[in-house]
């Protein structure tokens, strides 16, 4: 693209290949039987939330395991509003477009409460704290199944083919088309913001929190805005995959469910959008394939049921350690690129190989050779190592300090 | 990168009674000092002195005592702001985004200024790494991070550099390339502040040296001053500096 059109803008670009991908895959419904459009329908819905979850994790360098939790909350929204537009005798494109809207406005609210949490927590903690967002689903359905209807949750009208078109195409084709115009549109303004400054700010932030502070980025709002628009992406996956099924259920939106969306972003390649986009089909054609698989083996009715259940989270667990073996890389994101970079390094590469002594706070000289220094007094063999998530300027920033 | 809207008396950096503590540690204790436009000031001492956590204390790192002023004005209290008051530090573990280019990481602290592209592609090549701005920060050797970190610094332009041992780690060739850059922007009227352990280094390049122990000022002046200075000998243990 950049060659073949150089004096394009760099957001028109994005805008042009994102529109051409849409068609081919548009026009690819054709060559589908229903079920397959079905299938596409439902990876197009995915695509959405893996896309939000790549940008997260690889860009901005923070865990969710909750983004299930945010599609469920899409699918809420949507079901939601879906309702109360029947209710008021209005439907067809208005009734989709306000109910999408809601789902996004909905998952993006908690996003961005989930943000906000997420500035002022590290690693295993904000880890938790999704998760917990995702076991909490069933519970909080039940806690209000007046409005969200409990285990059953909540069934949406039927969306039929436009008229214009019901004696072409099938309603499964019909609801693939929407499901990848809105992944379409969703991917695009995803890509939009990680190739633009936010991208870039993210990643400054994933790779030095503190530098990024000193060259002028606010980290914490940085984080915030990616968990929101992360969220946003993965609400709209939610809502529209709400619209192909009539419905949304916690039973959808399992904690395996949401585990397998974070194995298929590192599986596609952490930051990825096209490594979201194979992972997301993974996710939809792994479990059918080893279905399809184990139909034709002929096993006994029970032992099959079972399979299908687990075999694809096995596959995928194997997948996952196939890909940590052959391109550690990926699971890392490209932070840890400077692993490979030859010696001296300057803050990370040896970072581990020695303990640190706890009671001796960092100062952080990760200065390698000093030529001509004098001998420095009581010069500690650690000042020649800093830890790995703290860097000479370990001093934390003043907003985290004293934690 | 000359002062516009300071008042003439008040220096580019000032700092008074700075103490910085950490639990029953206390880092820095009472350091004054001034660094005026066009001045390089050299901040020595040995290691723990508390060199780094003046410069943390100076970018609202760390919580602070006493003042910081820039052009007579209270320095700015979140690490953010410091590029907006024309404040750039590089790190002593350079601190650099090493999964984005070198041209990227030069582009982070210009936020959206319009004439970003031109300021990125004349730093990269008064600092020699022109070649060099695509790739990943990353798979650079040491000595061409080190420029990188030094060209984010200068490509905003600063009024104050804040350099954390620029020459560690360094072979004297780009020693030298170093100090020109150094002097080529205090000539532009940039106030640089050093921290250094490379004696010849500092001897040759600073106008004027701090000398901190234990967090406190034990020696300041010209570099002849401090080299005969015996407090200064003392505090490195008897070896003779330089
Ligand atoms: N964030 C922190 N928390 C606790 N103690 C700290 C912190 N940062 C620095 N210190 C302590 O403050 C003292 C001064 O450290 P500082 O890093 O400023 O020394 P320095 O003069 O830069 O040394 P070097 O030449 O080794 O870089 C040391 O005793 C150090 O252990
Ligand atoms: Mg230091």
């Amino acid at each position: 693209m950049n060659r073949l059109i150089p004096s394009m803008a760099r957001t028109t670009r994005i805008v042009v290949a994102g529109a051409i991908l849409t068609t081919i895959a548009i026009g690819g419904t054709f060559l589908l039987d229903p079920y397959r459009n079905y299938q596409l329908a439902t990876i197009a819905a995915i695509f959405c939330a893996t896309a939000g979850l790549t940008l997260l994790v690889g860009l901005s360098g923070q865990l969710s395991l909750g983004h299930a939790a945010l599609m469920a909350v899409g699918g809420y929204g949507y079901a939601l509003a879906n309702t109360v537009l029947t209710e008021a005798g209005i439907d067809g494109a208005l009734r989709f477009v306000i109910g999408m809207m809601a789902g996004v406005v909905t998952a993006g609210g908690l996003g961005l409460l989930l943000g906000l949490a997420a500035a002022r927590l590290q690693g295993p903690y904000l880890a938790g704290l999704t998760l917990a967002v995702v076991i909490a689903l069933p519970a909080v359905t039940a806690v209000f199944s007046g409005v969200l209807g409990g285990d059953e949750g909540l069934q949406t009208a039927y969306d039929g083919v436009p008229t214009l078109l019901r004696t072409a195409i099938a309603v499964e084709q019909w609801q693939a088309w929407v499901s990848i115009l809105v992944a379409g549109v969703v991917v695009t303004a995803l890509a939009i913001l990680a190739r633009g400054r936010l991208g870039l700010h993210m990643r400054a932030v994933r790779d030095d929190e503190v530098a990024a502070g000193l060259n002028g980025v606010r980290a914490g709002r940085v984080k915030v805005a990616a968990f929101t628009w992360s969220a946003v992406a993965a609400g709209a996956g939610g809502a529209v995959l709400c619209f192909v099924t009539q419905s949304v259920s916690p039973g959808a939106y399992t904690l395996a469910f949401s585990l397998l969306l974070v194995v298929a972003v590192v599986v596609g390649g952490l930051g990825s959008i096209g490594g979201a986009a194979i992972g997301s089909a993974l996710i939809v054609l792994l479990p059918w394939l080893i279905e399809t698989a184990a139909g034709t083996l002929e096993l006994p009715a029970g032992l099959e049921q079972r399979l299908a259940g687990n075999v694809a989270i096995l596959v995928f667990g194997a997948l996952l350690i196939m890909v940590a073996i052959a391109w550690p890389a990926r699971l890392a994101g490209a932070r840890r690129r400077t692993r490979t970079a030859p010696k001296p390094t300057g803050t990370i590469a040896d970072a581990t190989t020695t303990p640190r002594d706890p009671a001796v706070p960092d100062t952080g000289s990760a200065a390698p050779t000093r030529h001509g220094s004098p001998v420095p007094r009581g010069a500690r063999p650690d000042d020649l190592v800093a830890p790995i998530n703290a860097p000479d300027h370990k001093s934390v920033p003043a907003d985290q300090i004293e934690r | 990168m000359t002062d516009d809207n300071s008042t003439p008396s008040s220096p580019r950096l000032e700092v008074r009674d700075l103490t910085v503590a950490f639990g029953g540690l206390t880092a820095v204790a009472g350091v004054s000092f001034d660094v005026e436009p066009g001045e390089i000031v050299a901040l020595i001492g040995p290691n723990g002195a508390g060199k780094t956590t003046v410069f943390n204390a100076v970018c609202a790192l760390v919580r602070r005592r006493g003042s910081v002023s820039i052009d007579g004005e209270p320095a700015p209290t979140r690490p953010s702001g410091l590029v907006g008051h024309g404040v750039s530090r590089t790190l002593q573990g350079l601190g650099l985004f090493s999964g984005l280019t070198v041209r990227e990481n030069l582009l982070v602290p210009l936020a959206s200024r319009a004439d970003r592209e031109a300021l990125v592609d004349r730093e990269l090549s008064r600092l020699g790494v022109a070649h060099v701005a695509h790739a990943p920060v990353g798979a650079l050797p040491y000595p061409e991070r080190k420029r990188v970190a030094l060209a984010r610094a200068l490509v905003v332009q600063p009024r104050l550099l804040l350099l954390d041992e620029p020459a560690g780690g360094l072979g004297s060739e780009d020693i030298a390339a170093l100090g020109a850059v150094i002097r080529e922007s205090a000539q532009a009227g940039c106030a640089v502040l050093l921290v250094e352990h490379h004696v010849d280094f500092v001897m040759s390049i600073a106008d004027r040296i701090v000398v901190l122990d234990f967090g406190q000022v034990i020696a300041r002046g010209t570099p002849d001053q401090v080299r005969d200075d015996p407090r200064v000998e003392e505090a490195y243990l008897g070896v003779k500096a330089a």
